[in-house]
């Protein structure tokens, strides 16, 4: 395989994992804090994706693009907090995860009935080429993602907001006893979450040039995929799992073809790594 | 008959849903794969009767590989905890329906076609019917059981079940084998009775409509699984219309129910 094969492979795989770990990332977040499973958030995407559309068909550029589709999303976010996740605290997390399938399966289809069931096109970037086979869609992308981790470390590490977050994912009762106020803290994680969803959503248009209404059904599982490949409730070990199941997908592609299909390989080294290493590929010891 | 024929798939819906009420409702490990078991058994129908082999012994073995594959996932499920349980159940369910799409023999994505259906148009109603009926009385013996308890003992606390000595290995891996094994056998019934089957018929949102069923229904009863049946499947029969806004209904519904009534609309607070 040649040189400019490879770096092609690598440009797009680099590009698709940064989107992946966009989206699973406010997943592994909203687990670490709540212990339950937002599947829902791959309804925030889509729907970010899709204001994201109409701020360009508004007239608007990239700009205002990622802007209505984080707005959107972070919307969103809020209400479904708001409504479903902070009353059903203290249930069994069965009870949450049901409710949240149920909440993306509507928000899918809502989309369907609004918007049409056929792809709408984004052609905010034109795909012309930057650097070799690097083509500006990706440079936006892979920029775009690595600026907005770049915040994220940031609120991670050096404000009160992260350390909150990290107390609260390790004992929420103690947290809130030494003054944590859990319920902003939450609103403030899903926000984030939400944008950083919503940001994706747009992005993955931009990139492939297309909105559609079941866009969040393939996110959907395959970021439950990277959440589980970097372990759950590990933000950087998911960023790095998405990145990497990208780069990972891209190839296999490249070299398999259509003869298997990427989301039942995908699933299959999920499985997999659930039966020998349930505590995530990258995590050294197991998460409670 | 048209009503005869939308009865006969509210059946089906039944047999499912007391299937996953085995499994979720009982035994409380959450599944939503259980399209997966279906297709498995409705594919092994389609493939051995489409060449030659008559509906019983095929109908039998379908239900028994559902089973084996229930089996298997369930041995999965005891290294798993609920939220990565759930994971892997949708997982096996996008592997199965893409080896349907992808392996040879399946038919791709036109599926298999021309299963024959035995007993006649009035005979295999019937046979239906009386595999319901007969799910039902399995349903309600195993609830009244020293198995059913130990499963419900295993829903309301692992640790508390573990500590009087309740096998919960065990006892997980029956529920899945029992409940995919009739998943299995309401499959083979639909591949006969419908005559086509595809791969997107197995898929993920059909778990999501039967976990729905139950859960809308409410969990761990005889009557919910069976009124979520027929009611959230009879509704989407009855009024044509509503099929545009089936999915949107259904997953509004699931979020409502789950958020003002968690126990389900005849469920019982525990």
């Amino acid at each position: 395989m040649d040189w400019q094969t490879l770096s092609a492979l690598a440009a797009d795989g680099l590009a698709v994992g940064s989107l992946y770990a966009l989206t699973a990332f406010g997943l592994t977040l909203v687990y670490g804090l709540l212990r339950v499973l937002h599947v829902a958030h791959a309804g925030v995407y889509a729907a970010g994706a899709y204001a994201g559309w109409l701020a360009f068909r508004g007239g608007g550029g990239l700009g205002w693009a990622l802007l209505a589709g984080a707005g959107c999303a972070v919307a969103l976010g809020l209400v479904l907090e708001w409504w479903f996740y902070r009353p059903l605290q203290g249930r069994s997390p069965l009870v949450a995860l049901i409710g949240s399938i149920g909440l993306f399966v509507a928000v899918g289809d809502l989309l369907r009935i609004l918007f049409g069931p056929y792809q709408h096109s984004l052609p905010v970037l034109p795909p012309r080429t930057v650097v070799g086979p690097v083509s500006l869609p990706q440079v936006v992308v892979v920029a775009a993602t690595a600026g907005l981790f770049l915040v994220v470390y940031g609120i991670a590490t050096r404000t009160p907001l992260g350390v909150g977050w990290r107390a609260i994912a390790q004992d929420a009762e103690m947290a809130a006893a030494v003054g944590v106020p859990l319920p902003r803290y939450t609103q403030l994680a899903f926000a984030l979450a939400s944008a950083l969803a919503g940001v994706a959503g747009v992005l993955v248009g931009v990139y492939y040039n297309q909105v559609y209404p079941t866009m969040g059904a393939v996110p959907a599982y395959k970021a439950l995929a990277v959440v589980v490949l970097g372990g759950l409730g590990s933000p950087w070990g998911t960023v790095a799992a998405g990145l990497l199941l990208g780069v990972v997908e891209s190839v296999a592609v490249a070299y398999l073809g259509n003869r298997f299909p990427p989301e039942g390989v995908a699933f299959l080294a999920m499985m997999l790594v659930l039966l020998f290493r349930p505590q995530g590929l990258l995590t050294a010891e197991p998460q409670g | 008959m048209y009503a005869v024929t939308v009865f006969t798939q509210l059946c089906i819906y039944a047999i499912l849903t007391l299937s996953l009420n085995l499994i979720t409702g009982l035994a409380g490990q959450v599944s939503l794969g259980h399209a997966a078991f279906f297709g498995i058994g409705a594919y092994v129908v389609g493939v051995l009767t489409t060449h030659g082999i008559p509906f019983a012994p095929a109908w039998l073995v379908g239900g028994v590989l559902a089973a084996g594959f229930g089996l298997l996932l369930g041995s999965i499920s005891l290294r798993l905890r609920e939220d990565f349980l759930a994971i892997a159940t949708i997982a096996f369910n996008f592997v199965v329906v893409a080896a349907f799409l992808y392996l040879p023999y399946f038919g791709g994505a036109y599926g298999i076609s021309g299963i024959p259906k035995p007993l006649g148009n009035a005979g295999f109603p019937l046979l239906v019917l009386a595999t319901t009926l007969g799910v039902v009385w399995f349903h309600e013996r195993v609830r009244a059981s020293d198995l059913g308890l130990a499963w419900m003992s295993l829903r309301e606390s692992e640790v508390a079940a573990e500590a009087v000595g309740v096998d919960v290995r065990r006892f997980k891996v029956t529920a899945f084998v029992l409940g995919t094994g009739l998943a299995g056998l309401a499959g083979g019934l639909y591949a006969a009775y419908i005559g086509v089957i595809r791969p997107e018929d197995f898929g993920f949102p059909l778990s999501v409509t039967l976990l729905a069923m139950v859960a809308v229904g409410g969990m761990g009863t005889l009557w919910g699984p069976l009124a979520g049946a027929f009611v959230l499947g009879g509704f989407a029969q009855a009024f044509a219309f509503v099929h545009n806004y089936q999915l949107v209904l259904y997953g509004l519904l699931l979020a409502l129910v789950m958020r003002y009534r968690p126990q389900g609309l005849l469920g019982k607070l525990g």
